[in-house]
Parts: structure tokens; sequence; C-alpha cells
């Protein structure tokens, strides 16, 4: 990315931007107190927000949700309208800065049909797996999250107890694991702390939808399937107490000769909290194709691999595999200014989840003491902070190789009070280039002696599995 | 309505890491329903397990199988199994995190007030532990996924700095 352009994405956030996070911000602190109490200040919150929504679709239904928090009648459909008016806020959000984003990278972005615009929905029927996650999410909204105690956050056990069983729920499943297990580490809070009302709200908005009837179970049928030769950019990697994922960025260059295209292939897995580190690659040892071209660098030969409209491959080992050896910055340099990006697909919109690749070379690495330690990587003295809360774990790509890099291939992120940063997923060093660090160098196991000698001696996927073995079959 | 703050970046992830560690002898500790509670394998017999449990505030002790009998070596201190379990806890969590989820002294280092610590023996929550702890693996036997997550983008893996 040119400098130039760099300096102008940092300087300026979008028109509209801080108006609707002071909207979300509203509603936030109403869900901090909880909806049986909004007080007079949280009732002019979701007034406010009824005036934002009164020109949309969702005019109605939010309106008769204010009118039913303000009357004490906070339950039915009101949670579901309050996190519809929230996402579509947030979306709008993620729009602007999306396009702002596109611009400075000059990234061409594909359009979503008019066919997949309007998500088809559920099957219709109500499905009853459902109702314990939007009865949990309710009680959550009335309580507020300074009136959570222990048991209302161990409900989540309960509530997930049937979408656990149902693979084509699991991002609902997922993100009620995630939240549950935040509220069971924090609640009931201790007197004066503050919730981090926005990460708890965000959180809920999205499971509240993922938990309508009319959220479709499983990914959608695929837009189509493709063919060619993938190069892997890098691997963003997620995990929580109970899930691990593993999603790689990657350039599709399509066998029919169209023009290069930004894909990821996702791989998941639930764990346990004690398996994290070095024993977080062994719960997706089932791809052994994807993660094998992750830790060999090799460029992988796909053939018909079902490929959904937001860009996301959905990856069958069965239909791909290894091909010639693939250097990430080779193919950064050649793809990144011009390969077609994706749309993204309405009810995902939200700035969490803009993570579009980006090639940075010829800048400094520079440490930070103030406001809080960090990095800065300084191109042309435009100052890009790196997202160091997301260097893994489960990788040998820490503070120290970011520091020493003289090019790094990461993801341009964005969060509300920080702005614009970057997340490495690999980088070369400065003194010796061709000396590379990428976030799935472990994909096949730990690189580092150490750890691989720890994992050998310890392995806990492998002790774990024998007790389910013998005590889950009796 | 209190004063708002919309908190830290809506991405950070807020479960403190829990550390890696062998689990032959503790295959399950947690920090659950104000109490230190896990799984521990038996010295002797290779199918038995003893469900162990330390409360918040009293420091009540409980240590039985799984198949509810007590378990013979629990007295005014802690039973062996016990042990194991607060030693495992301290490696899975932190000396601190343990020693300040169970109410010990604050003036006390963790370290030592976790090695002096002894409680009233109580029968212990051992069916509702040993049910957590089953569904705790039953985790390991849900099949995985290659349809995205985008739920996760909330969920970064770090590390601690």
């Amino acid at each position: 990315m040119l400098p130039a352009r760099l300096t102008e994405l940092l300087d300026s956030a979008p028109p509209g931007v801080e108006e609707a996070l002071e909207l979300t911000d509203g509603l936030d602190a109403v869900l901090a107190d909880g909806l049986a109490r909004p007080g007079a200040q949280g009732t002019a919150a979701l007034e406010d927000l009824a005036a934002a929504t009164g020109s949309t679709p969702l005019a109605a239904s939010v309106r008769a949700a204010v009118d039913a928090v303000g009357s004490g009648r906070p339950t039915g459909p009101a949670p579901a309208a309050l996190a519809g008016a929230r996402t579509a806020l947030a979306g709008a959000v993620h729009d602007a800065l999306l396009e702002q984003a596109d611009t400075a990278l000059g990234r061409p972005r594909d359009d979503l049909p008019e066919s997949a615009a309007s998500p088809a929905g559920g099957a219709g029927g109500a499905d009853p797996a459902l109702e314990g996650a939007r009865s949990w999410l309710a009680e959550l909204a009335v309580a507020g999250w300074r009136g959570i105690d222990r048991d209302l956050a161990a409900g989540a056990d309960a509530a997930l107890a049937p979408l656990l069983e149902d693979p084509s729920r699991r991002r609902l499943a997922v993100l009620i694991d995630g939240l549950g297990a935040e509220l069971r580490a924090h609640c009931p809070l201790s007197g004066e702390a503050d919730p981090p009302a926005r990460r708890w709200s965000d959180l809920w908005a999205r499971a509240v939808l993922l938990a309508q009837d009319a959220s479709p179970a499983g990914p959608g049928a695929p837009a189509e399937e493709v063919s060619g030769r993938l190069l892997p950019l890098g691997a963003d990697v997620h995990e929580h107490p109970t899930a691990f994922q593993v999603q790689v960025h990657a350039v599709l260059e399509p066998s029919g000769g169209d023009p290069a295209r930004l894909v990821r292939a996702a791989a998941s897995a639930p764990k346990v909290d004690v398996l994290t580190r070095e024993s977080l690659w062994g719960l997706l040892a089932g791809h052994s194709v994807l993660l094998g071209a992750l830790a060999g660098h090799h460029a992988l030969e796909v053939a018909g691999m079902p490929l959904l409209h937001g860009g996301d491959l959905l990856w069958d080992d069965e239909r791909a595999r290894p091909g010639e050896p693939a250097d990430r910055f080779a193919a950064a340099r050649l793809h990144l200014e011009d390969a077609l990006a994706p749309a993204v697909p309405p009810l995902e919109r939200h700035p969490a989840r803009i993570a579009e690749p980006v090639l940075l070379e010829g800048y400094a690495a520079k440490k930070k003491r103030s406001p809080a330690p960090g990095l800065d990587l300084d191109l042309d003295g435009t100052r890009l902070p790196v997202s160091l809360h997301r260097l893994p774990e489960s990788s040998s790509l820490d503070l120290k190789a970011a520091a020493a890099s003289g090019a790094c291939i990461g993801l341009m992120r964005w969060d509300a009070g920080t702005g614009w940063s970057v997340q490495p997923l690999g980088v070369a060093a400065k003194k010796a280039p061709a000396s590379q660090t990428h976030t799935a160098d472990w994909a096949m196991g730990p690189t580092d002696p150490k750890y691989a000698s720890a994992l050998k001696k310890t392995d806990p996927l492998g002790t774990l599995r024998e007790r389910a073995g013998r005590l889950l079959r009796k | 309505m209190a004063p708002h703050a919309p908190g830290p970046p809506s991405t950070v992830p807020l479960v403190p890491p829990v550390h890696a560690r062998k689990l032959t002898k503790v295959p399950y500790v947690e920090l659950a329903d104000g109490r230190v509670q896990g799984v521990v394998s038996s010295g002797s017999a290779g199918e038995r397990v003893y469900v162990s449990s330390v409360s918040a505030g009293s420091h009540a002790l409980s240590c039985a199988t799984n198949n509810n009998r007590p378990c013979g070596g629990l007295g005014g201190a802690p039973c062996k199994h016990i042990r194991a379990l607060l030693d495992e806890a301290r490696r899975h969590y932190g000396a601190e995190r343990v020693a300040a989820y169970l109410r010990l002294d604050p003036d006390q280092a963790p370290e030592a007030a976790l090695s002096a610590l002894s409680g009233p023996v109580e029968p212990g929550p051992t069916g509702v532990v040993f049910t957590r702890f089953l569904r705790y693996l039953s985790y390991l036997e849900l099949p995985g996924t290659t349809a995205p997550l985008p739920e996760m983008h909330w969920f970064p893996a770090g590390r601690a700095l």
C-alpha cells in the first residue's frame, strides 16, 4: 500500500461513523443496566435509535420494541428488534470503512448477486433448538451486564446443549459458548467495574439474530464450484476456550484464465480450554492437505471446490492436492494489487469482520511505550499500529519477530476507539528477508523444538481423547 | 443510569488464558460454582477416578470416587488427590488466580497460602463435577467443520504480552 494512501486512511474516519457509533453506544448503555430499567437517559437513547431507523424497513419493529421497553415489557420480539437495529448500524459503519479501505488499497470488489442479497431464511418451521438460546439471550438483556449473576451466566450451558449436537448451528454455538465463558469469568461484576459494553453487546446482538427461526442453518448454497491454483497468503487464527478456527486467506487463479480472486478457506474444531498453544493444530489434523500447504509453503491445485458468495471456500481435502512451492510474499506482490475481493453477505457486515489482506514493505518497525506498550510500522512517517493482541501463541510470530521485520503480509483491521491496525500473518526479517515467520508454521507440528518436545511429552489431546473414549462410550 | 464507557476494543477476548499442562494425573480442573474442583486419577486402580474440590471462602474440602465412595485419606488436611488438584490448578490458572478465587489470605504469598490451605471436610458435589467432566470431554467428540464461523473474528488467538 502506498504511504500517501495509508495516511489518508488513518487520518479520517468516513462521515457518519461517529454518529452511528454514538447510537450503538446509547443502546449498549441500556444493555449494561438492563432492559428492565432503562432510566431517563436510556429511554432517550432508545428514542434516538427509533428515530435513526425511522426511515428503514426496521422502523415499525424498532418503534414497537422501544415502546415495549418503555412500558416495562422488554421481552417477546423486543430483543430481536433492538439487535436488528444495532446490526444495521454496525453494518453501515462496516460499509463505510470497507469502502475507505478498498479506496486506499485500490481494491476492486465483487457485487453480491440479487439472489444472495436477501438470504432465503430458515426452512420455515420453528427450530426448537433455538428456543433455549433466545430465552437466555433475552434474560441477559433484561438483567443487563451489571445485573448478571453466576446462575444466569451459567445458563449458557443449557442454551447450548441442543445447539452443540447440530453442526449446522455451529456459528451460534461457538458464539454463545464464547460469550458464556466471558460472563462466567466476570459476572457478577464487582462493584464499580464497567462491563465491556461494546464487546458484549456485539456478541449479544449477533447471537440474537442467529437464534431467530429465519436465520438459515448452515452456510447456505454455494455460489459455484471453482478450480485452479490456490496461493495461500497467510492464516488468521481464532481461539476461545472451546473453539479453534484457522481462516486461510488466499489468491485463487481460476483455471479458465479469469482474473485472480481473493478467497478464504476455514477449518475449525471444538476444543477444551487446556488445549492451547502447541496442542491446537492437532485438532485440525483431518485437513492435512490444507495444513500441509501452510506448513510447507506450497500452492494447492483445487478442482470443483464449492465457493460461497462471501468468498469462503467450503474446504474439502478431497478436492485439493499439493502444488508447486510458493513464496507468500511473491504471491502477494503478484496479485494483491489487482485480485478481485469478494462481496460481504448482508448479515456478516460488521467492523470486526473487516480483514483485508495487505502487503507492507519498506517500513521501519518502531516499538512504543505509551499510552501502552505497542509496535508501529512507520511508512514514510505514517505510523500504522500493529495489532499485537492478534499474534497467536500457537506460532513463532511474536512481538520480537514483528519488531525485527522489514516486510509483512497482514490483515487490515478496524476497531472502534483504536481505529485501523494491521494484524501480521507473516513477516520477513529486515536483516535476512529470506527468513520468514508465519502464523501457520506449526500447522503440521511446532517448528520450535522446545514446544515440539513439550507436545510429545504431554500429548494433551491424545490423553483427553483416550479418556473420552473410555468414559463416554461405557 | 451509570455513566457509560463502551469498554475496551470489542475484539479483545476477556477470558484469561490457561496454561498447557500434563493431563495424566489430573485430567480436569476448573474454577466454577464457587469451588476449585476437578477429577484426579487414582494412584492405584487405573479405572477409578476421584472427584475433589475446595470451596471458596470456607475452604471446605471434599474428595470421593466417582461412585461416591469417600476418600480414605481425607482428614483435617487435604488428601493427596486434593494436593494434586491444587497443584494442577496452579499450573492451569496460575497461583494468584486460584488463591484469589478461593479467597485465601491476601497478605500471604499465593503459593504459600495454597500450600498451607486446610479446612473442614464436607460432602462434595461429586456427581455434578463428574458430569461436567464428561460434558467437557464430549467437546472432543464433536465433529469439526469447514463452513466459515465469522463470529470467531471476535476471538482472535493471541498471546500474553
